[in-house]
């Protein structure tokens, strides 16, 4: 890894950047393909630069089309390359949606492992921006929900930094979330303490009132909701899932043990959805340790809606305070 | 009547649009109110694809070698025999095929009946190093790379996916979804290109396509014909267009000859006779050539007729216009070849009895091989959804395995 060329205190878009960058440089069959990625490194800026120092062979802008992108990628990778794909926003990535769950999703199987398909598939997601329509989605279900793709979401600069590295080096196609309203969260990054592997869920907060299981952009919401309900004095164990597929929830079911009370957190519409999968998983694995129902946090099942109305739409930190208090009701 | 578009100089019959937006062979005649055509348009329009002076042809219907200007061909007598021999060894397959499945022997059959000059010249007109993206009808490509019918034969009996090594044998494995393979192949020539593949060398590399004139009405063909414009990709798209996409015909997906589409990408568009396999040799051989020395992409519009149903499962009966095929059978793209061979005394009777006989052991070994496969058991469910395994899928076969072995231990059931 670059680390030397790695700043102490990185945002999040930083890390991806930086991440990017190091798994290039540790495999030239890495590529980076998408609109805009090239010369104006992407409208978020997380390729910043790398077009310029890995050239247009290896970084290359495409022409406007996401089934197109992910195609070629396909091909490219039955090819022995290893492709990162951009799609620009969550709502852009559906003309692509053909390509991932009917070829990209099973080529590995048809084949019975004759072709791997190594493409990672990077999807900003989620609100907060004041953006427009199709572009504060949250569609993380979709891709969970199919066979032979993994999907994982960062939440922080220092797993964006690692877990874009592991999905490159992962040989199965990796759909990739990026919170993009936290891509300007800062902290800092200290390249000797080992990364976790992708595919494992953590415990950022310990406690014993209740569990909250969260990921993405609202593991900040959740976090900031622990500090204050600390003052009330609950103390919430707090759960990063970081893999949606496979879901890791080990870590969740020995929490819940232990607490007795589990939140979900999500921006996503709650029905047939993350939080549906792990409140069904928890209450078959801890059926007897639960003291109350399982509760859930969640953008609403309508479509996203005008930005105006964004901060009743997500989850926030009084929503999260206000489930504590009624699952502790129980 | 006014004409927006100039007319092309060739007289294609039906080549562009009227004034009210109908192809030419439709305005002013009667379309019934549901929007479906008389039999009358159909055969028209038909006629207006798949005909006309830009057609490249070496060997007539009647069997008599004709030049071209461009794609002329040498072809010794015992190169022509062997193109006639795969012709006749894939069409023997695929009736040993939709045998079987009529025997329930397979469980589906998409024949490939008229169209083997179109997949035998260009299948042999790939050089080893070259690579195929096939739809699901390509038999006859297939067998030009080396996969065994009985490769085929285990998709369509529910075997398996597709068993065949795609790399090594240069031939991807079936699409199904259409036209999907297009985008897969335009990014694999862009892989041909990066790894320095494209050139004068011997090595040199480039990749085919396969897709019918019903996918050219997918955005992934337009797709794939963007990007393959934009990188300079070695790719020929060939397009089989067989007339109809099940039950819909040609005039349902265009209004141009399909060849004609490649200008406005920007790359070559040729039209040649499917049904003549010398036709499709020369002019893949050349668009494979162009495309490994760096002039690619090339689209190939290959005439030709499905003179089956689109699947078994499929009654053609219900939409085939009356007279139709038999139209297309004085067009057989087997029998030109034998009236060639006996005609000019390019093989004696020796050879048509062998190839009978080759034929029909062909069939036996496929019938046996398939009627014996093994099915798969209850493990190959959960076999390789993954390069790197995943709990999740570890513990529900674990169960599942657990499960159905309860059964057989009981003795009761099994």
């Amino acid at each position: 890894m670059a680390g030397t060329d790695v700043p102490q205190t990185i945002t999040l878009a930083k890390g991806l950047n930086q991440g990017l960058r190091a798994a290039m440089e540790a495999d030239r069959k890495v590529l980076v393909m998408g609109e805009d990625v090239g010369r104006l490194g992407g409208v978020f800026r997380i390729t910043d630069g790398l077009q310029k120092d890995f050239g247009e062979q290896r970084v290359f802008d495409t022409p406007l089309g996401e089934s197109g992108i992910i195609g070629t990628a396909v091909g490219l990778a039955v090819r022995g390359y290893r492709p990162v794909c951009e799609i620009q926003f969550d709502g852009f990535v559906f003309p692509g949606f053909d390509q991932i769950v009917s070829q990209l999703a099973k080529l590995h199987y048809r084949s019975q492992g004759k072709l791997p398909m190594p493409v990672v598939v990077r999807i900003p997601h989620g609100g907060g921006i004041g953006a427009v329509e199709h572009h504060s989605e949250s569609p993380e279900s979709y891709f969970a929900h199919t066979p032979g793709l993994k999907v994982v979401a960062c939440s922080n600069p220092v797993d964006a930094y690692w877990m874009i590295q592991q999905a490159i080096a992962c040989d199965d196609p990796v759909i990739f979330f990026e919170p993009k309203r936290r891509y300007w969260d800062k902290a800092p990054l200290d390249l000797a303490t080992p990364p976790l592997p992708l595919f494992r869920s953590r415990v950022l907060r310990t406690g014993t009132t209740a569990t909250v299981v969260t990921y993405g952009p609202t593991v900040r919401t959740v976090l900031d909701a622990a500090i204050v309900a600390e003052q009330d004095g609950h103390t919430l164990e707090v759960i990063d899932l970081r893999t949606l597929s496979p879901l890791d929830l080990v870590p969740v079911f020995d929490s819940v043990r232990r607490t007795g009370r589990l939140i979900c957190v999500s921006e996503a519409p709650s029905e047939v959805s993350l939080t549906s999968e792990v409140a069904a998983r928890v209450s078959q694995e801890c059926f007897y340790s639960l003291a109350a129902p399982v509760l859930r946090v969640t953008g609403f099942d309508t479509p996203y809606p005008p930005a105006k109305c964004e901060e009743d739409y997500l989850p926030d930190l009084d929503r999260v305070l206000d489930a504590v208090d009624r699952v502790l009701a129980y | 009547m006014p004409s927006r578009n100039p007319p092309p100089s060739h007289s294609s019959p039906v080549p562009v649009a009227g004034p009210v937006g109908l192809p030419d062979s439709l305005v002013g005649t009667a379309m019934d109110i549901d929007g479906s055509h008389t039999p009358e348009q159909v055969i028209a329009g038909l006629r207006a694809t798949g005909e006309g002076e830009d057609l490249v042809q070496l060997l007539t219907p009647e069997g008599q070698r004709v030049s071209h200007p461009q794609f002329d061909l040498e072809i010794s007598p015992a190169e022509l025999q062997s193109l006639y021999r795969d012709m006749v060894l894939v069409r023997r397959a695929d009736r040993e095929a939709k045998a079987l499945q009529r025997q329930g022997e397979l469980g589906l059959w998409a024949p490939l009946l008229g169209q083997e000059a179109a997949q035998i010249g260009a299948g042999r007109a790939m050089a080893p190093q070259d690579m195929a993206f096939p739809s699901y009808r390509e038999h006859g490509v297939a067998w030009c790379r080396g996969v065994d019918p009985t490769e085929i034969f285990g998709i369509f009996r529910g075997i398996d996916q597709g068993s065949w090594d795609p790399i090594g044998t240069g031939f991807q494995l079936y699409t199904i979804v259409i036209p999907n393979q297009c985008l897969h192949a335009t990014g694999y020539a862009m892989g041909q290109r990066l790894d320095g593949k494209i050139g004068d060398a011997q090595n040199a590399e480039a990749t085919i396509c396969f897709f019918g004139d019903g996918a050219t009405s997918q955005g992934d063909v337009h797709e794939g014909f963007v990007w393959a414009a934009v990188y300079d990709a070695p790719v020929v798209f060939f397009c089989q267009n067989n007339q109809w996409a099940i039950s819909a015909s040609l005039d349902r997906q265009t209004r141009v000859p399909l060849y004609q589409r490649a200008r406005g990408y920007g790359f070559p568009g040729i039209r040649v006779d499917g049904n003549d396999v010398l036709a499709t040799l020369a002019v893949t051989r050349w668009a494979l050539r162009e495309c490994r020395t760096g002039n690619g992409p090339i689209l190939i519009e290959a005439c030709t007729y499905r003179m089956d149903a689109h699947t078994t499962s499929d009654d053609y009966t219900r939409y085939q216009v009356a007279g139709e095929l038999e139209e297309w059978k004085l067009k057989d793209p087997l029998e030109r070849v034998r009236v060639h061979l006996v005609r000019e005394g390019l093989a004696e009777s020796e050879f048509f009895d062998g190839l009978a006989a080759e034929a029909d052991e062909l069939a036996v070994r496929l019938r046996n091989y398939c009627i014996s496969m093994p099915a798969p058991g209850p493990e190959r469910i959960f076999s390789k959804v993954y390069a790197e395994p995943t709990p999740t899928i570890d513990a529900e076969r674990d169960d599942y395995l657990a499960y159905h072995a309860s059964f057989t231990d009981v003795g009761g059931v099994s």
